[in-house]
């Protein structure tokens, strides 16, 4: 039981859940990086929401099926194709034995994530099959998928049957446009009052190189900082701090001019304040624009911000409840 | 003749030449193969050569250099003899 890999696309990864509480040594969390993506498709095919997916970023890989599949795509909108018919989205669908799955133009968010009945068995590495490229580790030889790679299967865990879909509601459309709700980051207090106000006030733009570790944006006015004596450990530069740890979704702004959202695969720690962190309900988003999309950053309260987790979280119980009881 | 659009594969900058200092891959009058190399597009830290698809003559650039384009956007108009 494989899938064999024609074409890899851009950025094929093998992606699960991701390995938690290794950050503290430098190795980040890896994992999807539209982590409800990640378990809507899993629970569509009568997965286990932790199985291991394919993250296909901006455009989809071309595979073929050693044996007959039931798979799902969710996520960004790349029409896919089964020998070159069209299926739906957001669906579970069969992929026969000795067929081709390929993917359409992207239409719609940034990322697909394919699941297969089963799950991706590739080894555990650090408890996730996760692929950390900068870390070589997880998925196949810690990298992206190349031409030739054969992925093995686990065995199916439900029998579900095919054509099971995501209530309407539930079916993404991210848009070009991005609202993203933020925190103050432990550092805010090192920029400027009318700085930090024309901030959040500006559209910024996705800058074409980003990525997993982080999403680098442009377009806005460059930050002031404090004028200050830099302490003990900090460099000279106005953004710099003390080297200090880096949460998943925190906002750095290397010498003022562009902002960085570090995400999923990002290093722990540096010496670049952070101003922000997005919240864990907006980071599934966050891995959904596209260069060149559209981003407005929006203050809330760590209130709003557990709130709108609990409210997914809650979302997602339902669709579980509904796909695999 | 039939006329095809070659479009991006996925959105991205898009890069007529192989560096600022070269010249482009293609100019417009020229005859290419299918396979041939007719541009760069870059995207997420990787710069990606893009291949034609069919064989013909670049009937016209639809976009500039340094283009920010769309995934599925047209990029050039190949004629070919079919």
């Amino acid at each position: 039981m494989h899938i064999e890999i024609l074409k890899p696309g851009l950025a094929t990864t093998v992606q699960d859940l991701g390995r938690q509480g290794n950050y503290h040594l430098g190795i980040p969390p890896s994992g999807g990086m539209d982590l409800a993506s990640v378990k809507t498709a899993n629970w569509l095919v009568g997965n286990d929401e932790d199985a291991a997916v394919l993250e296909c970023s901006l455009m989809g890989p071309t595979l073929r099926f050693a044996t007959g599949c039931l798979v799902a795509a969710c996520g960004a909108d790349m029409a896919p194709l089964v020998d070159g018919q069209p299926r739906a989205i957001n669906t579970a669908f069969c992929v026969p034995e000795g067929s081709e799955l390929s993917f359409g133009f992207v239409r719609d968010g940034a990322r697909l994530y394919l699941a297969v009945a089963g799950g991706i068995d590739v080894p555990h590495q650090l408890g996730s099959r996760s692929t950390y490229t900068l870390g070589r580790l997880g998925g196949v030889e810690g990298r992206p998928l190349k031409a030739e790679d054969r992925l093995p299967l686990a065995q199916p865990q439900r029998n579900v049957p095919e054509g099971r879909t995501l209530p309407h509601n539930d079916c993404r459309f991210f848009g070009k446009s991005h609202e993203l709700r933020v925190v103050t980051g432990l550092y805010e207090h090192r920029v400027m009052p009318e700085s930090i106000e024309q901030f959040y006030s500006e559209t910024w733009s996705v800058a074409s190189e980003a990525d997993r570790i982080g999403y680098r944006l442009k377009g806005g006015s460059a930050l002031t900082f404090k004028e200050r004596e830099p302490p003990f450990g900090a460099g000279s530069d106005p953004s710099n701090i003390v080297d200090a740890c880096y949460p998943v979704g925190s906002i750095q702004v290397p010498s003022g001019s562009e902002p960085i959202i570090l995400h999923r695969d990002a290093v722990s720690g540096g010496g670049y304040a952070t101003i922000a962190t997005v919240i864990s309900a907006d980071m599934n988003r966050v891995g959904q624009m596209q260069p060149h999309h559209q981003v407005h950053f929006t203050r809330v309260s760590m209130e709003e911000a557990l709130q709108a987790r609990r409210e997914e979280q809650k979302r997602l119980e339902r669709l579980k409840c509904l796909l695999i009881g | 003749m039939t006329e095809t659009a070659l479009k991006a594969p996925f959105p991205g900058v898009f890069y007529r030449s192989p560096s600022p200092d070269d010249a482009p891959f293609l100019e417009e009058g020229q005859a290419i193969t299918a396979g041939d190399t007719i541009g760069l597009l870059e995207v997420m830290k990787q710069f990606s050569e893009i291949p034609a698809e069919v064989s013909g003559t670049v009937v016209r650039f639809v976009v500039e250099d340094e283009a920010v384009v769309e995934a599925g956007q047209t990029l050039l108009i190949v004629a070919s003899d079919e």
